[in-house]
């Protein structure tokens, strides 16, 4: 039974366009930096220069005076000593008498102009007791070093035992891996604007990827009921895991209450990167054990991540990271120990991929070192070990309503190759090849000298939504109404859109479900319930399924009421003339929390993706190109093909940043390159054309069968880039991003510890 | 902040000689950047972007770019040198070629500054006037350090000039990223057959653009035997040996960006590359 006469147009399946691409690309979309109130003022935060010292005094008496300052807060005025926190609430909302980080809030003001704000903070005077930086997650785990919190230096610390954890294989291969600290560079930095509500509570618009989150965090430290706090989201510019925790949301609505006007808050480019978390550096030491034959027998790990200075969400970052350190393989016996540890660096948190990004690159580099060690082709390893449904990953969950990972590697490995030849040397002093599409680019740094071809493959997984038994919601309300000009239906969810496409995603599922053209999704706020974040790949799958199940129960009411009044279901003008509106409250199926041994059925699903990458490498200058990226992703179901291959384009193109140039560079605490001056993105002439296999294996539980798709992209392809360069060079490379340093002299990244993989890396000796 | 537009090279001679505080603004690239991070807030800025003086190249025997001609025009239009070309496409993003001035990297005198050592190899000559009359500075005497030249607080620069050099000369940058990136290190070879003459200069490996002289006088040698005129490729040692002299010339540290090993090692790599690739140009 249909309801409309002709089929909807822009439903599931079809590339429907997105409500904001053409704003966005005429400069005409409205982001959080974009808001605006008359009368408003301009917060600003004062930040520690140090990443380790006790705060003496803190002297505002001459910052007061600058005109137009309205408001100076430090610890000392804040309304309650609650902290905040991702999953732990360990964080003050201005420093108390420490700071633990470069960067560390201290002060907040409040001026007419933010140039006024500006001022006042630099003439605020901190006396500050300088201590040691602890800089080295190993070093904070060992037994003398001093405690950063209370408690200890361990955010987490997970053991994974599975099988027998010390088997023993004919063929053995070691490795040590670094993967530096990578930015989300979202181009739309933090902004948000406070405005004081009557009833003394406030209204915070935000450009955030949870809004409900932020309400349990921002209320407690407001002294406030949550009744009292609305958050509305604002334009996004881009998120990426960035925007998951708090950062100037509290300060913006205290110094809204403080002052009783609206306060905007908006960061710089510098200031971004010391206000948001960062991507957890890892240091992991892996000892893969195969048969002959390449069966794998064991794997044994530990991985090390840096959590920096506050937790944030490093307990499920430490999680995913031991939970999937062995890859999409069949392995039956393991020994894995991931930790988190906290340093006097920049927290580290949520960051596309979320642990299983940096276990990724050392077991891929691991399996191509096995493959080399048994003189076998990657791919045929890989696909001999590769899981399929019912093989069970190393916590004993088994996989579940997925293309087999074999499958995937092999279309991917028959993905057609890049058209370009190898560059040829100069030849009758004419370049050969355009410079411009050689390592280095636009620096005419060859014409094809140098030059060499390295093809890689990696492929790898993560779980989509929430695991460990969280409680992982997602709420919906779907209206089907009349109005002059037809039926049209209003969808409102508290889903942040943060690029991603949910917006598009939300009314593509209502037009398919309801047979209605006309879908108006409504601002995302807090007086619906939550929708859970724009994260762990969830969205399509939670608020999707929400969404679904709401238009399911508004067309069993449509039939009800068609059927009580004896009327045809497509009579829907004469149905409608009281709306009809559904809400639901959506979970996925439960899944168990860890336990001892981390043996347990504790994610809802996996992604798997493969991907093949292609690289040029000048041998001389040690620079890089990627010629072509191919993948083969098991999206489920492509609800906007379109969409999804822009979530594989640009996760692939965050995992080439990672391969090759971005870091967030610290020494000693400091970060060195807080600008997109000096942390390099990749540029057009630097992201390949990528080949886009999408492989449609629907899961059981999904909407449609549709899986996340934003993760896996950044996964394995950065381990394919690497291994492409590693075939071009011969060089060991077991650090990301690879410099040209690596390239040129081979140089090897050492912890400078020694860890015998799965052990504890607080009992580590100094190498 | 008061804003004067200049009319013409007068009139903004004038402005910035009555007024103290007033610094100079064309494409803004540079200097937006200082105000935007804080670094400078000027009392007044005479903008210099419109006055068509500035903007003109001309080509009758010896070469003259006016100080507000953009990278992208010197992309456009054939300023008569193919390493200034090539130092133009490296230079930042399409809109800010489209902005940047040969001028503001002159004015700015970064080590990094990509045209500068282009200017260097020609042994271009930066033409500058005030209220008090024009002076014409040798490149060589024109960076003191970095971010530091001989400009007065008064001085405009209108141009520079340089006797045209001929097809045999290149530029080269290395950046860990292939567009839109400051220069790790960067090279430029200008080799002028009729004036019997080789300049190479490097930037990013020095507090100023330096030049490598015993470099020069090797390769002067290599042509001697080649033949200046002629498109005849030096031996891979030839190449390999100016290459090391290169490098040797260098003053490199380590930063943000690279190295000082790896500075003198694509020092040694461009060098090499550069001088068999222009022997062979005609």
């Amino acid at each position: 039974m249909t309801l409309a006469r002709t089929r909807v147009r822009g439903g599931v399946g079809e590339s429907a366009p997105r409500p904001d691409g053409v704003p966005k690309v005429r400069g005409e979309f409205p982001y959080a930096s974009d808001l605006y109130l008359e009368g408003m003022l301009f917060g600003h935060t004062l930040r520690s220069p140090h990443p380790h010292a006790l705060i003496r005094a803190v002297d505002v008496t001459a910052a007061r005076e600058i005109s137009g300052v309205r408001v100076i807060l430090t610890e000392r005025d804040l309304p309650t000593r609650e902290r905040f926190g991702l999953m732990k609430r360990d964080q003050p909302v201005l420093a108390e008498g420490r700071v633990r980080y470069a960067g560390e809030a201290i002060a907040i003001i409040a001026a007419d102009e933010a140039d006024q704000a500006r001022a006042a903070a630099k003439a605020i005077v901190v006396e500050y007791e300088i201590l040691p930086p602890m800089s080295d997650p190993i070093a904070a785990l060992g037994p003398d070093a001093p405690a950063l919190h209370e408690g200890g230096n361990v955010i987490d610390d997970v053991l994974v035992v599975h099988g027998d954890p010390d088997a023993q294989a004919e063929v053995v291969v070691q490795g040590e891996y670094e993967v530096a600290m990578q930015d989300q560079a979202a181009l739309g930095p933090e902004a948000g604007l406070a405005i004081p509500t009557a009833d003394g509570g406030v209204t915070l618009h935000i450009a955030t990827q949870w809004l409900h989150e932020d309400l349990g965090q921002i209320a407690p430290a407001l002294g406030l009921p949550n009744e009292q706090v609305r958050l509305v989201l604002a334009g996004v510019g881009g998120a990426f895991g960035a925007r998951e925790d708090v950062t100037l949301q509290i300060h913006a609505c205290l110094l809204a209450l403080a002052t009783k006007r609206p306060v905007r808050m908006s960061y710089g480019r510098e200031e971004s990167f010391y206000g948001h978390v960062h991507r957890h550096p890892a240091r992991l030491f892996y000892e893969h054990g195969a048969r002959r034959d390449g069966t794998l027998v064991y794997v044994r790990a530990t991985i090390v991540l840096d959590g920096g200075a506050y937790a944030s969400s490093t307990s499920a970052v430490v999680a995913n990271a031991g939970c999937f350190a062995a890859g999409p393989y069949r392995v039956p016996n393991a020994r894995v120990r991931s930790v988190g540890a906290y340093t006097t660096n920049p927290p580290a948190g949520a960051m596309r991929g979320f642990g299983a990004v940096q276990a990724c690159f050392a077991y891929e580099a691991q399996m191509d070192k096995l493959a080399a060690a048994l003189d076998m082709d990657p791919v045929v390893l890989r696909a001999r070990n590769a899981v399929e449904d019912g093989d069970r990953i190393i916590t004993s969950q088994p996989v579940e309503g997925s293309e087999p990972v074999a499958n995937l590697l092999r279309r991917c490995a028959a993905l057609p190759m890049p058209a370009d030849e190898v560059a040829h040397p100069l030849r009758a002093g004419r370049p050969s090849r355009d410079p411009l599409l050689l390592p280095g680019g636009a620096g005419n740094l060859t014409h094809g000298e140098g030059i060499r071809r390295g093809t890689g493959f990696a492929a790898g997984f993560k779980n989509v939504c929430y695991s460990h038994g969280f409680d992982d919601v997602s709420h919906a309300r779907v209206r089907l109404e009349r109005t002059d000009s037809g039926i049209r239906a209003r969808v409102h969810t508290a889903a942040a859109e943060v690029g991603q496409g949910i917006v598009t995603v939300c009314q593509q599922i209502v037009r398919t479900a309801l047979e209605v053209e006309e879908v108006i999704v409504e601002t995302p706020d807090t007086t619906i319930g939550s929708a859970g974040s724009s994260s762990a790949s969830r969205q399509t799958w939670m608020t999707g399924g929400a969404v679904l199940a709401a238009c399911r129960e508004v067309r069993a009411a449509l039939e009800e009421r068609a059927l009580a009044r004896g009327r045809a279901m497509d009579e829907l003008a004469a149905l409608l003339d009281e709306p009809i509106e559904r809400s639901v409250a959506w979970r996925h199926r439960p899944t168990e929390k860890r336990d001892g041994h981390t043996q347990n059925h504790g994610h809802v699903a996996f992604l798997f993706a493969a991907h093949r990458a292609t690289v040029d490498v000048d041998l001389g200058t040690g620079l890089v190109k990627v010629v072509q990226v191919a993948t083969s992703q098991d999206v489920g179901k492509a609800i906007n093909p379109q969409a999804v291959v822009g979530q594989l384009e640009g996760g692939i193109a965050q995992g080439l940043g990672l391969a090759v140039m971005e870091e967030v560079l610290l020494r000693d605490g400091q970060v060195r390159n807080a600008s997109f001056t000096d942390y390099l993105l990749p540029t057009i002439l630097d992201m390949p054309p990528v080949v886009c296999d999408l492989v449609e294996h629907p899961h059981p539980d999904a909407p449609y069968g549709a899986k996340g798709v934003g993760e896996p992209p950044t996964i394995s392809s950065t381990p394919a880039i690497v291994a492409a360069i590693r075939a071009a060079t011969g060089r060991e490379l077991n650090r990301v991003p690879v410099r040209p340093d690596d390239i040129v002299f081979g140089t090897v990244a050492r912890s400078g510890w020694r860890i015998v993989p799965g052990s504890d890396p607080a009992m580590a000796a100094r190498a | 902040m008061a804003v004067h537009v200049a009319r013409d090279v007068d009139d903004a001679t004038r402005a910035v000689a009555v007024d103290e505080r007033a610094e100079l603004i064309a494409g803004g690239t540079d200097l937006m950047v200082e105000i935007n991070f804080g670094r400078r807030r000027p009392g007044a800025l005479v903008a210099i972007d419109r006055v068509q003086e500035l903007r003109g190249i001309s080509r009758s025997g010896r070469v003259r770019v006016g100080a507000g001609v953009t990278y992208t025009q010197l992309l456009a239009d054939d300023a008569g040198s193919a390493a200034l070309r090539e130092a133009s496409r490296s230079v930042g993003s399409p809109q800010i070629r489209n902005a940047g001035t040969i001028g503001g990297n002159i004015a700015t005198s970064s080590p990094a500054g990509d045209a500068l050592p282009v200017l260097a190899a020609l042994e271009a000559t930066i033409v500058v006037r005030s209220v008090r009359g024009e002076r014409r500075v040798p490149f060589a005497e024109w960076m003191t350090g970095p971010k530091r030249n001989g400009r007065a607080r008064d001085e405009i620069i209108v141009a520079a000039e340089w006797e045209s050099a001929g097809p045999k000369q290149t530029f080269m940058k290395v950046g860990t990223r292939n567009a839109m990136v400051i220069a790790v290190a960067s090279l430029a070879l200008v080799v002028d057959a009729s004036r019997r003459r080789v300049g190479v200069a490097l930037g990013s490996c020095g507090p100023t653009i330096l030049r490598a002289d015993r470099a020069q006088s090797f390769a002067a040698g290599v042509l001697d035997e080649l033949g200046w005129e002629r498109q005849a490729a030096p031996t891979e040692t030839a190449c390999a040996e100016f290459g090391a002299l290169v490098a040797s010339a260098a003053r490199p540290i380590d930063d943000v960006r690279g190295t000082a090993a790896y500075r003198s090692h694509v020092l040694s790599v461009m060098a090499a590359r550069a001088l068999a690739r222009v022997a062979v140009l005609g």
